[in-house]
């Protein structure tokens, strides 16, 4: 038992950071849709399609930036197509955004062997990650120096964005204005906002924000693709737009915890509990934190 | 104009899902003919992967695959068709084939008793992990399409563990159980034939399903809350009670599908074997395609099945990576999603539930 509490060291701590990143740029994509009446389930495929154009995009141009770049640009295009037929075309968003998720899943496959001949996973040794940010001084500080420093630069832009996307939310006329789209649709068709424009450009920005998630995943934590790498976690960022009320702080509060919960399964791999009880954490701890919640609101 | 050509893609039943397969077989073969593929010869290959064959091989490959995809397709229709989305298949499928290996590997007796117990311990097994999903809705406010899908991967660790560890069949060496005996075993429909009686069973399932649906009172309930929710509960329909039991009755059918697989076919529990074919995702694609009607998911499934079996005969014909099947599978989904009016009861009302939760800030 010892050993098990034993874990909740610096190491623990300085990767909850980069188990968090992913689930923060999903969610916050998710956050933006939502706020916009749009109710994006495809957050998974969307993240999974950022993985695989983030090591696709690397390993063509040897630059793990224009992999980012890539990765943002691929989920866009693919929330894009979401947005055509949820929005454009009024198919039900909800199967659209499985659709979305499904495709993603086919299409990163297919695409893994027709563009990097590789079956299942591609690592290749000339494959360039993001690498760690090192700040000087902070990183000589003992548990704080790991937990805020040595992290890819995608870490410290989530929650840059994080910050950035409360100020869009709230303090900006066009936040205003999203927000007024996903209220009262109909209010604002009639003080002459394009409720569609505004769904599709959520749908857009959660696109390019799940393909940094993405990015964050294969080139980031690790640098691979392994088909279906995104194993969830975009379900668990749709988890955390509920729980943070579709707002910025309470999502990345969320995301914190979730991210925790990814580190403490990745560190109890080390020990001699069986891989799968390590595995299935996240997910537990996801639907834990969903009943404790919803018992304690009742018990109010 | 706009108006006008958004009225024109809503279509009736039959053809929103035609106009979704050949508007997903067109943009295949713009992707095959992208990625430097003759779209011709590799949709022959496919063809014939799916149909031809020595004797006809290749077709039963396709019936057998069909079996359990129709099966999953019949578990995720009777939930959708009354508005409850269960994207749990995986999980109570994977559990549903664990319980029927380890019930007949376990109990102290032999004989044909063994195979309805088999049966029964899979949809037990299925049911209640789908009843627990249904339970995180309706009490603690966890909306059914996340709770039904988180759900499947501790259910995949669980299996994945007990086939590496208690119940490993040490012999193989592998993740798997041991053989199950003879007498549990599902027989082939004749002697050295792939096919087998669980698909007869399933086939029975589907029918009693389509004519439960429309000519019992349940059914008319199921099909009603489906439609309208609000409308069903003014209507007098205990709308949380149907709901728990249209989702036991799903996770039973995928468990159910899960012990036919391991009684019919693998005659034993082999780790990842339910799960990497994706038969319940391919299931989920044929019950929305099929605007979950039963006989539709019964020709959806054939069709899919088709697709996935002739998507190695294009690997091997014409040199296309099999994997364009599940991209084309996924194409469908994503137009008959714009060409029919789908609703789903369950899902907005979760949606609704969430907005109640923001309001009260």
């Amino acid at each position: 038992m010892s050993e098990v509490f034993g874990i909740f060291d610096a190491t623990l701590v300085g990767s909850i950071p980069r188990f968090a990143t992913p689930l923060l740029l999903a969610a916050l994509g998710g956050l933006l849709c939502e706020r916009a009446g749009v109710f994006n389930v495809g957050l998974e495929g969307l993240m999974l399609t950022g993985a695989f154009a983030a090591v696709a995009g690397s390993h063509f141009s040897g630059s793990p930036l224009a992999g980012v770049a890539t990765a943002a640009v691929a989920a866009a295009t693919m929330a894009l197509v979401m947005a055509a037929f949820a929005i454009r075309w009024k198919g039900h968003v909800i199967v659209v955004g499985i659709a979305i998720n499904l495709l993603a899943s086919g299409l990163t496959v297919f695409l893994l062997r027709v563009l990097l001949d590789a079956k299942g996973a591609f690592r290749h040794p000339d494959l360039r990650g993001l690498g760690a940010l090192h700040l000087p001084l902070v990183d000589r500080l003992p548990f704080l120096g790991p937990l805020i420093s040595g992290h890819s630069w995608i870490v410290y832009l989530s929650l840059l964005l994080a910050f950035s996307t409360w100020g869009f939310l709230f303090r900006h006329a066009h936040g205003l204005r999203l927000r007024g789209v996903g209220e009262h649709p109909e209010a604002a068709t009639a003080l002459g906002v394009p409720v569609g424009r505004y769904q599709t450009l959520a749908l857009v920005a959660s696109g390019a924000l799940c393909g940094l998630a993405g990015a964050q995943l294969s080139l980031g934590n690790v640098t691979l693709f392994v088909e279906g790498m995104s194993a969830g976690r975009g379900w668990i960022a749709v988890v955390a737009v509920l729980l943070g009320r579709a707002h910025p702080f309470g999502v990345l509060a969320a995301c914190l915890v979730f991210g925790a919960g990814d580190a403490i399964g990745f560190r109890l791999q080390g020990l001699r509990i069986p891989s799968q009880f390590t595995g299935m954490l996240p997910y537990l701890v996801t639907l834990a934190v969903l009943v404790v919640l919803a018992a304690r609101r009742r018990r109010r | 104009m706009k108006a006008r050509a958004r009225k024109r893609l809503r279509m009736n039943s039959v053809w929103a899902p035609l106009f979704a397969i050949f508007g997903a077989l067109g943009i295949g073969a713009i992707l095959l003919l992208i990625t430097g593929h003759d779209p011709v010869a590799a949709y022959l290959a496919l063809i014939e992967g799916a149909l031809g064959g020595r004797g006809g091989a290749n077709l039963i490959s396709t019936l057998q695959r069909a079996t359990p995809i129709i099966g999953m397709g019949l578990a995720t229709a009777v939930a959708l068709r009354a508005g409850f989305l269960n994207l749990g298949g995986e999980g109570q499928l994977v559990l549903g084939a664990l319980a029927a290996a380890l019930t007949v590997l376990e109990l102290p007796f032999d004989g044909p008793i063994l195979l309805p117990i088999g049966l029964l311990a899979g949809a037990a097994a299925g049911g209640l992990y789908a009843w627990i999903a249904f339970v995180l809705q309706s009490r603690f406010t966890v909306p059914l399409l996340i709770s039904t899908l988180l759900l499947n991967y501790p259910a995949r660790y669980l299996a994945s563990y007990a086939v590496a560890h208690p119940w490993r069949d040490v012999a193989s060496g592998m993740s798997q159980t041991a053989r199950i005996p003879e007498a549990a075993q599902l027989p082939a429909l004749a002697t050295g034939s792939r096919l087998h009686l669980g698909s007869v069973l399933i086939l029975l399932l589907v029918v009693v399903a389509a004519w439960a649906l429309h000519r019992t009172r349940v059914g008319y309930e199921m099909r009603m809350t489906g439609l309208n929710t609000d409308f069903a509960r003014y209507g007098g329909i205990e709308v949380q009670r149907l709901g728990g039991r249209v989702m036991l009755t799903s996770g039973a059918l995928a468990g159910l599908v899960g012990a036919i697989e391991v009684l019919a076919v693998h005659h034993r529990f082999i780790d990842g074997a339910l799960t990497q074919p994706l038969y319940a995702w391919s299931g989920l694609m044929t019950a929305l395609l099929a605007g979950s009607a039963p006989l539709g998911v019964l020709a959806a499934g054939l069709l899919f099945s088709g697709i996935q079996t002739g998507g190695f005969g294009m690997e091997r014909g014409a040199g296309v990576p099999r994997e364009l099947s599940r991209v084309i599978q996924a194409l469908a989904i994503l137009l008959v999603a714009a060409a029919s009016q789908m609703r789903l009861a369950s899902a907005t009302e979760t949606e609704d539930q969430k907005e109640d939760g923001s309001n009260d800030r």
